[in-house]
């Protein structure tokens, strides 16, 4: 026990500070807070939905939440059930396989709700496109409010899509 | 011990049975010794392979002309050997080899679904890869099946797959997926159990299939190894080295020796990269945050060096036929010294604890166990089967360069539990830190791209790379025009997905995450 104590005191916080990592994100983050407090009683329920991907953007929205971005400390959090969610963040060129658990999975997302595609493929197929197996970008299967390119995309961008997802509606 | 020295009295057996083994070919697939045989022999010659000790590796079919071909893939003592029969196209029907190998239950059930061969004998007649976006008549990797599908109605989930169910008084059903509760991909799990017990788990997996055997077709190298770079975007390197190796010995293509090494290096990245998070997240899973943080600390500052050294986080699209796309110069070589440096002593408390850590060891030690023979029996791979016996590792067994002059040693442990897959992913990132300075320390100078060859007549070749997951087997043939005509990358999740339906037998239900966490089967590269 005293030894983990004394590799996490020593660790010490490693968190960036926003302003380290970039001015827009500052921008974003300050606004992104007010809007929270104000719409979303302060945090963004997010639930992850992976539609199809290859799983390297799950790897990138896991490192959201890893100590040097803490996407939390922004109030945006992820949660296990659409149900407790204000917003999907969706993953993946849509496979037909997963077309219905996409739809239900939206369906069962409380309203008002917002969609966030993440990911070149969830923004237009990407590398897949549209086949017998695939639908293409998410838009295709259920309506998106906010497109993340990038494959996959960093933490930060990822960052920047939420916030300028939740700034959209204000 | 010479390369297959056991050829020969494997020959004598398939000689005594009676099993006709016809001429040419046997170099088409090298390092794969290829055996051309009739299809009415084909179960028995896995019998005959199945008791010699042969391992189950790969299968796939390919429609060529007017016939369907098929390729069964068996390892012994480190060789490969490549099993070859022509199907017919008017009665499509190869005895099953299911009864000799368990592990080709759903490789015989994926090809039934996609080309429409039946195995007969097969004791699951149920549908795998297909759900509802094709009928059960129609076969989406024959030639006349257009590549954009026949319905553009919206496909139905498929909601009458025949789960198998255990009957009795208490015994009641767990349905999860294949939306999950955490970041992950999407799968369906059904358990029976009673109280907290599992009796049974039965996956079903297909939901992120996207077609990849099917767009594959038609491409040229470059985009052919842009899409195996998505295949499981985790092993990205593993998957696109192992499609270059396939299509560069199909085409002959000599590629520089310090591009080989540069890859070694970026395979071996790769390797540390996700084991240290998922052992991070595997005591996350029994409520051990201390090492999630630290070791996801780790991770983060060793993607942030992929970015600024190899263009990308995930060194995405850094392999390219003939060569990487990436060159180091020596600072940045030093750089890489001295975080090998830094890694190995900040590893050193966390890696301590835990190895010794007593409510760590409550949780992981006898959970999910996997005893040696039936993970022999399974034909697992990778860090699932070096905790249970199964030592074979590509970079050590059948070396590819640049591992010809770099010695791999091979952590193995007989316990077979989540614990041991812990240790052997812990051992692995050390041995791993010793690779990648010895390539370091050997990187050769010169090119890091080679010459592409002109393609003038139809080939075909065999990839085999160890990625961190375990080996990776990669068929491709191109035509003439050295376009890609069929390729299957066999993912070492196809075998250890398997496995975790036998682990998890007699374990708790909330002991789920954690068993299937310390395997890490990639969906993404089962489902295609």
């Amino acid at each position: 026990m005293l030894r983990i104590l004394r590799t996490t005191l020593r660790t010490g916080v490693i968190t960036e500070p926003v302003s380290v990592v970039d001015d827009e994100l500052v921008r974003l983050g300050i606004k992104v807070k007010q809007v929270l407090d104000a719409r979303f009683g302060g945090s963004l329920a997010l639930r992850e939905v992976d539609a199809g991907s290859c799983n390297g953007c799950e790897l990138e929205i896991h490192a959201l939440n890893n100590p040097y971005y803490d996407a939390e400390r922004f109030g945006v959090h992820f949660v296990a059930s659409p149900r407790h969610a204000d917003a999907l963040l969706v993953t993946g060129p849509v496979s037909r396989h997963m077309a219905a658990a996409l739809q239900r999975t939206y369906q069962a997302t409380p309203a008002p709700k917002l969609v966030i595609a993440a990911g070149t493929c969830a923004c237009d197929g990407g590398e897949f496109g549209v086949t017998y197996a695939s639908c293409g970008a998410v838009a295709n299967v259920i309506p998106v409010d906010v497109s993340i390119p990038g494959c996959p995309p960093t933490p930060l961008a990822l960052l920047k899509g939420i916030l300028a997802a939740v700034n959209r509606r204000s | 011990m010479s390369r297959f020295d056991w050829l020969s009295e494997f020959l004598a057996r398939l000689h005594d049975e009676n099993v006709l083994v016809r001429r040419g070919l046997a170099k088409a697939l090298a390092p794969a010794h290829v055996l051309v045989i009739d299809p009415e022999d084909w179960a028995k010659a896995a019998a005959i392979a199945a008791e010699f000790g042969c391992r189950w590796a790969a299968l796939w079919g390919d429609e060529l002309g007017a016939k369907y071909i098929l390729y069964m893939v068996l390892e012994y003592g480190g060789d490969y050997l490549a099993l070859r029969a022509r199907i017919p196209t008017e009665n499509p029907v190869t005895p099953s080899v299911v009864p000799h190998f368990a592990c080709a239950d759903r490789m015989e059930r994926h090809i039934h679904d996609l080309l429409g061969l039946t195995f007969s004998g097969h004791p699951d007649d149920r549908r795998w890869t297909r759900h509802q976006a094709w009928p059960a008549h129609r076969f989406p990797l024959r030639r006349d099946f257009p590549v954009e599908g026949e319905s553009p109605d919206p496909t139905p989930p498929d909601s009458d797959y025949p789960f198998r169910r255990v009957l009795g008084g208490g015994v009641y059903e767990i349905p999860v997926g294949p939306v999950h509760a955490g970041i992950i991909e999407p799968g369906h799990f059904r358990f029976q159990a009673v109280g907290e017990e599992i009796l049974q788990l039965e996956e079903r997996l297909g939901y992120v299939h996207k077609g990849i055997e099917k767009i594959a077709q038609g491409r040229d190298p470059s985009a052919l190894v842009r899409l195996a770079g998505r295949v499981s975007g985790d092993s990205t390197v593993a998957h696109a080295w192992a499609a270059c190796q396939a299509m560069e010995r199909a085409a002959r293509c000599q590629v520089p020796r310090r591009a080989l090494y540069l890859r070694a290096l970026m395979a071996e990245r790769e390797r540390v990269a996700n084991h240290l998070g998922d052992i991070g997240a595997i005591c996350n899973d029994v409520g051990f945050a201390f090492a999630l943080y630290q070791l996801s600390r780790l991770k983060e500052q060793w993607l942030r060096r992929n970015q600024q050294l190899f263009k990308h986080r995930l060194m995405m699209d850094a392999v390219l036929p003939g060569g990487v796309a990436v060159n180091l110069d020596a600072e940045q070589i030093d750089a890489l010294r001295a975080d090998h440096r830094r890694l190995r002593a900040e590893l050193h408390t966390p890696f301590d604890i835990i190895d010794d850590h007593p409510s760590l060891e409550d949780r992981l030690v006898t959970t999910g166990r996997l005893p040696a023979d039936a993970a022999r029996r399974l034909g697992v791979l990778g860090y699932v089967g070096k905790a249970s016996g199964q030592g074979f590792d590509v970079r050590r067994d059948n070396p590819y360069p640049p591992y010809d002059s770099v010695p791999v040693t091979v952590p193995v442990y007989a316990e077979g539990d989540v614990a041991a897959r812990v240790r052997v992913r812990m051992e692995e990132i050390t041995i791993t830190l010793g690779i990648m300075d010895k390539l370091l320390d050997t990187l050769p100078t010169g090119e890091v791209q080679g010459l592409w060859p002109a393609v003038t007549r139809a080939c075909e070749g065999l990839g085999c790379v160890e990625g961190w997951r375990g080996e990776i087997l990669t068929y491709v043939r191109l035509d003439e025009t050295g376009r890609v005509m069929r390729f299957f990358p066999r993912d070492p999740s196809w075998l250890t997905w398997p496995a975790l339906e036998q682990l998890i037998l007699g374990n708790i239900v909330p002991d789920f995450p954690v068993c299937n966490k310390s395997v890490n089967g990639s969906y993404s590269g089962h489902d295609l």
